[in-house]
């Protein structure tokens, strides 16, 4: 009886997103994001300054932007794809969704372990996951490397993200790559021995190292980049993991040019700049990260943290091993 | 379903009649995207599996079924009881706590959460208070844990029951709890065995909706660091990159799903719980004065303040805060045009299918019936993210198969037809959501007596006519439930929006998730504020129109 009235309803739906998704005009570059939170990225706007090019975005999570890309195939709209963490770029790059580009400029504005070997996507910034510390409670000579907060003396004042967030996976796949997958394994039971308190969010991690409920931890830096941005005296620090040995682990938040791209010398073009100098320096300065390229600075407010040594093996890892790194916390009984 | 509860299957000719066919019909199409999502069982099962038996499967089954059970036994509790106070009893702020226990329902699940951990955490500001009053040591149980989450999600999932119960305890009439009282039952006994029982299509499935929210949730079981069957799905698909082992689960979850319903079904067994007059005398409420007064004005306040003042008190600090540094969206209307058309198209769609369907069950209760409503109301045990894969692979499949050789046709590029629109997002909300609609329609429907299609045949309206100019007038409450649930989950809805919008179309549930999900809470204050804000209307409006009797 009024079937037919829901058929003409959902029919009218879709000629409506049918005229929302028409073609765009050539000098438009449209890009998937997963960096959508960090609101209207500044150098974007610097690139169509800069170009005339418009960037028009759509923002998802990295798993529905990788499911609609490839749902999309080759009818999709997207010229460029950026997403959060090297191992969605490396699955992305997997599945066929992205296209080498080969572009001397990229490759001279980005250190080689940043980018993929075969040239499908590029580090745009970069993101340290390091030891934090409560200051009034830790010295940092107490500290080393990942490996020692396996060390009995941490036992119950270690606080850690669950196993499930992706930046912790990254971290094992990372460890994986360096040290085969039965010293990771060691590596990660040494933590898990310490009764780690489990809290879901780097900022609430690092919000109960500064309660005192954990005296270490483990979070990316940018978290706390922004809140020391609001209060100086919040006593908690980083600490550089590995120094002496393997560098502090790193990650990235990075694009690449669609396989299907229709704009594909516009999101070249793009990418090119976003890697150059005077973008990175805005990345950087929007959320505390550190420039993938490293003739840009960082932030005045995370510069007194110092330089540091990133590990300096491919971020490609993060997705060659990740599967084996959730198999390898759910074995360990990292939660 | 109460479906099978039909008053009686009147005589037809042999051969399907046009009723069946119709719920058939819908049923067929909500069930694309389950199916979609169940055939990944034909792929043989993989190692991830063989690694998920061997660490984990079970303790996530037993775990996700502790959860349903705590929080079915928390939404009845608090849910019924609190229904229970304000219909047969006067007590200071009655009036106004009736209608407020609503609106814990326009807060979305994660954010109340959210909220809850942050205040209630070691680091928030009641433990903190709590050691800088009464010394180092001193402290709160564990927010992360199974009594947490429990508490949290009846919180939450409460107002199903509420609402359901509410309606169904002021629509009986007071005969039979004076019989109950004549006969020698005291006014708990007369309530326990009386007016329970009679209320209980509503009781249970209000829990039934409690149940499959907890069931598809995955905001707030992370936040929790609880780990479910959901949480296990995002696992395996994002932590492992095995969308068809995730799937796979999925369908273990579809699994529970199911026994949900059942076990709806089962315990409303065949009773039928028509009234025989719509109308009798109204049960006189009971003056409740000193202590009890001050218990059921407690009472309510506690739980409202827990699910919705807390949580709306929290996100108006960040709110101000964020305006005051200047952290708002520019285009604050097109979100809130988005997320109205969104929802209202949604909670219209969903409702007209639910009256098909419930309908259609009251005229034929076969089992085919029986099933399609089943199958419709499958997808509110789904995590929308799996409802959204199973929608967009389909369309998909349709836009490169069937475009190409209609721009031939026309001439131009059409770009990607389906996946690119609303109708597939439409298409994933209804599949997630048409059990509140039909639950709610159901229970309404079923409270009509079947003699009154009897009189209406008999003055020669056929069903349909029937259903226009009888049920439906009827059941104006249920049917208002039924939009207003539906509108309010729509526009909550987080996971299949950020999948299946098209490209433009951003609404308050986006903005919030471009902010919360890098931990930035106090930018996301505004948008979630303002999801508030447009849930309480029809919420507001609900309550005033079934507050007519």
């Amino acid at each position: 009886m009024a079937t037919p009235r829901a058929g003409i309803l959902v029919l009218a739906l879709g000629l409506t997103g049918s005229v929302l998704t028409a073609p765009g005009e050539p000098a438009e570059v449209m890009v998937y994001t997963a960096r959508a939170h960090y609101g209207q990225e500044p150098a974007m706007e610097a690139f169509t300054r800069k170009t005339g090019i418009q960037v028009k975005s759509f923002g998802g999570d990295s798993g529905a932007l990788f499911e609609r890309l490839r749902a999309e195939g080759d009818r999709t709209p997207a010229d460029v794809l950026i997403t959060v963490d090297a191992g969605n770029l490396w699955n992305a790059a997997r599945a066929g969704l992205l296209a080498a580009v080969d572009s001397p400029e990229i490759q001279a504005n980005v250190p080689a372990h940043l980018r993929d070997p075969e040239n499908r996507w590029v580090g745009l910034t970069v993101r340290a996951r390091t030891i934090m510390y409560n200051t009034r409670k830790v010295k940092p000579e107490e500290l080393s490397t990942y490996e020692a907060l396996g060390d009995p003396k941490w036992k119950g004042r270690l606080c850690l993200r669950p196993s499930t967030h992706i930046y912790n996976q990254s971290l094992i796949a990372t460890m994986i790559k360096r040290h085969g997958e039965a010293r990771a394994e060691s590596i990660v039971r040494g933590w898990v021995a310490n009764g780690p308190i489990l809290i879901n969010g780097d900022t609430k991690v690092l919000e109960a190292v500064a309660a005192g409920q954990c005296d270490v931890a483990l979070a990316n830096t940018y978290y706390l980049g922004r809140i020391v941005a609001k209060d100086a005296t919040f006593p908690v620090a980083p600490f550089w993991a590995n120094q002496a040995t393997t560098g502090t682990h790193v990650n990235i938040s990075g694009a690449g040019v669609t396989a299907h791209a229709k704009n594909r010398a516009g999101a070249v073009k793009l990418i090119e700049f976003l890697t150059s100098p005077e973008a990175q320096q805005m990345f950087a300065d929007a959320n505390f990260e550190y420039p993938a390229n490293p003739q840009a600075g960082v932030n005045p407010v995370i510069a007194r943290w110092g330089k540091f040594k990133q590990d300096d093996t491919n971020v490609a890892a993060a997705g060659e091993h990740q599967a084996a790194a959730t198999r390898l916390a759910d074995r360990a009984g990292y939660k | 379903m109460a479906i099978g509860s039909a008053p009686r299957a009147p005589a037809r000719r042999p051969g399907p009649s046009p009723w069946t066919c119709l719920a058939v019909g819908i049923a067929a199409l909500l069930a694309i995207p389950i199916a979609s999502v169940v055939s990944s069982l034909a792929v043989p099962a993989g190692e991830v599996w063989f690694h998920l038996w061997r660490t984990q499967l079970l303790g996530l089954v037993g775990r996700t079924l502790a959860l349903l059970l705590g929080v079915g036994a928390g939404a009845l509790i608090v849910g019924g009881g609190l229904a229970w106070l304000v219909v047969h009893h006067r007590f200071p702020g009655r009036a106004v706590l009736e209608w407020a226990l609503i609106l814990p329902l326009a807060v979305p699940a994660y954010v109340i959460g959210f909220a809850f951990v942050g205040l209630f955490e070691y680091s928030g500001p009641v433990q903190s208070a709590l050691r800088r009053g009464l010394g180092a040591g001193v402290g709160l149980p564990e927010i992360r844990s199974y009594p947490g989450v429990v508490v949290m999600m009846t919180l939450v999932f409460y107002p199903y029951v509420y609402l359901l119960a509410r309606v169904a305890f002021r629509e009986q009439g007071a005969a039979e709890v004076e019989t109950a009282r004549t006969l020698g039952r005291s006014r708990t006994a007369a309530f326990l065995q009386v007016t329970v029982p009679m209320a209980r299509p509503a009781l249970v499935a209000g829990v039934a909706l409690a149940m499959m929210e907890a069931l598809a949730d995955f905001g707030t079981v992370a936040t929790f660091g609880y780990r479910t069957l959901t949480e296990a799905i995002y696992r395996v698909w994002y932590g492992m990159f095995d969308r068809i082992a995730a799937a796979q689960l999925a369908s273990v979850l579809l699994l529970f799903a199911a026994g949900l319903l059942l076990l709806e079904r089962r315990s409303r067994g065949r009773a039928r719980f028509a009234q025989s007059s719509r109308r009798g005398p109204v049960i006189e409420a009971v003056r409740l004065s000193g202590w009890r007064a001050a218990g059921a004005t407690a009472a309510c306040l506690t739980v409202l303040g827990l699910a919705f003042l807390l949580p709306v008190g929290q996100l108006a600090w960040w709110a101000i805060a964020a305006i005051r540094a200047g952290q708002v969206a520019p285009d604050f209307a097109a979100l809130l045009w988005h997320t109205g058309a969104l929802a209202g198209t949604t909670a219209g769609v969903a409702s007209l299918l639910a009256v098909l369907l419930a309908y259609a069950g009251r005229l034929h209760g076969t089992a085919v019936v029986r099933m399609a409503a089943q199958l419709a109301s499958m997808g509110y045990a789904l995590p929308g993210a799996v409802i959204a894969v199973g929608v967009l692979l389909p369309l998909a499949w349709a836009d490169h198969a069937l475009v190409p050789s209609l721009e031939r046709a026309l001439g131009r590029p059409l770009g990607l037809l389906l996946t690119g629109s609303a109708a597939g997002l439409v298409l994933a909300y209804v599949v997630r959501f048409l059990a509140v609609g039909l639950q709610t329609v159901d229970a309404s429907l079923g409270k009509i007596p079947p003699s009154l299609d009897d009189a209406a045949r008999v003055l020669g309206a056929r069903a349909g006519s029937a259903l226009r100019r009888v049920h439906l007038p009827l059941m104006r409450g249920g049917l208002l439930t039924a939009l207003v649930l539906v509108f309010v989950e729509t526009m909550k809805e987080m996971p299949a929006t950020l999948l299946l919008r098209p490209v433009g179309v951003n609404t308050l549930a986006v903005e919030i998730w471009e902010r919360t999900s890098e931990a930035m809470w106090p930018e996301a204050a505004v948008p979630a504020l303002t999801l508030v804000g447009v849930g309480l209307l029809p919420v507001v409006l609900l309550i005033r129109l079934t507050s007519r009797r």
